[in-house]
């Protein structure tokens, strides 16, 4: 798990997002007026994060909405979650992980959007599976196992085993 | 978003009252400041319902608390398995 990939940390992301916004502003015959009025209410914001969490939702098969980063995480239960994941052998690869403490927006916006007060927040191929005390539950119970190795994300088995050779 | 602290007997009476509890623990793990708690809560309306869907029972009952508090850790068991735990 040695990579954090942010749609949201990067300026580079927030212009192309600003950049979106503004085109889907201007293909609408409104008065100029108005359409900064639109842009100014929360509502219009509230629109656009939506739009950048479901594209960091897609962005990879299990996607962690945490504060800090898997290397140094910020908050106890981000930790937890972290080490979970990586005791499941969730492959880095199929893994993306969102600092909600470098955005606002997002750290406000993710919790509407999943309908969940708290961070972590874990989905898996789209789905939202649950925060920290969920996943540790479900890691308990062999149902988080289950369910990354339906999802087909685990790191594959090492083939030096005795029955390979 | 800075708030006041919420106390452990508020949250205890809370979570009686708007979850049909009949076992509650409230443990504030924020060393005092009413900001951190961890609970174990048992109700009857958990039967029949998974993991997620009683987190987000919990959640939604206690929606206005949670938001104005740094950390929230909850388990949820129905009143039987809270029985069978007991005896482990």
């Amino acid at each position: 798990m040695s990579f954090v990939r942010s749609l949201f940390g990067t300026t580079r992301a927030r212009a192309h997002l600003s950049a979106t916004a503004v085109r889907a502003t201007f293909s609408n015959q409104i008065p100029l007026s108005v359409r900064i009025l639109q842009a100014q209410q929360a509502r219009y914001l509230t629109e656009h994060a939506r739009s950048a969490i479901d594209n960091a939702i897609k962005s990879s098969p299990v996607v962690l909405f945490m504060k800090g980063t898997p290397e140094f995480p910020q908050c106890g239960f981000s930790r937890a979650t972290i080490q979970i994941l990586g005791l499941q052998g969730v492959d880095p690869g199929k893994f993306s992980a969102f600092n909600v403490l470098e955005d606002d927006e997002l750290r406000q916006g993710i919790k509407e959007y999943s309908s969940w007060p708290t961070i972590p927040q874990l989905y898996v191929n789209g789905e939202f599976i649950g925060g920290c005390d969920i996943l540790i539950a479900m890691h308990q119970s062999g149902e988080l196992a289950e369910l990354l190795e339906q999802a087909d994300v685990l790191v594959p088995e090492p083939v030096e085993n005795a029955e390979a050779k | 978003m800075s708030t006041s602290g919420i106390s452990s007997s508020h949250m205890d009476t809370v979570i009686r009252e708007r979850l049909n509890a009949t076992h509650v623990k409230v443990d504030d793990i924020s060393g005092g400041c009413g900001q951190a708690f961890e609970v174990i809560i048992v109700s009857p309306l958990f039967v029949g319902k998974n993991v997620l869907m009683r987190h987000r029972l919990v959640n939604s009952a206690l929606k206005d608390e949670i938001a104005s508090i740094h950390a929230f850790t909850q388990k949820d068991y129905t009143p039987e398995e809270w029985q069978k735990k007991q005896q482990e």
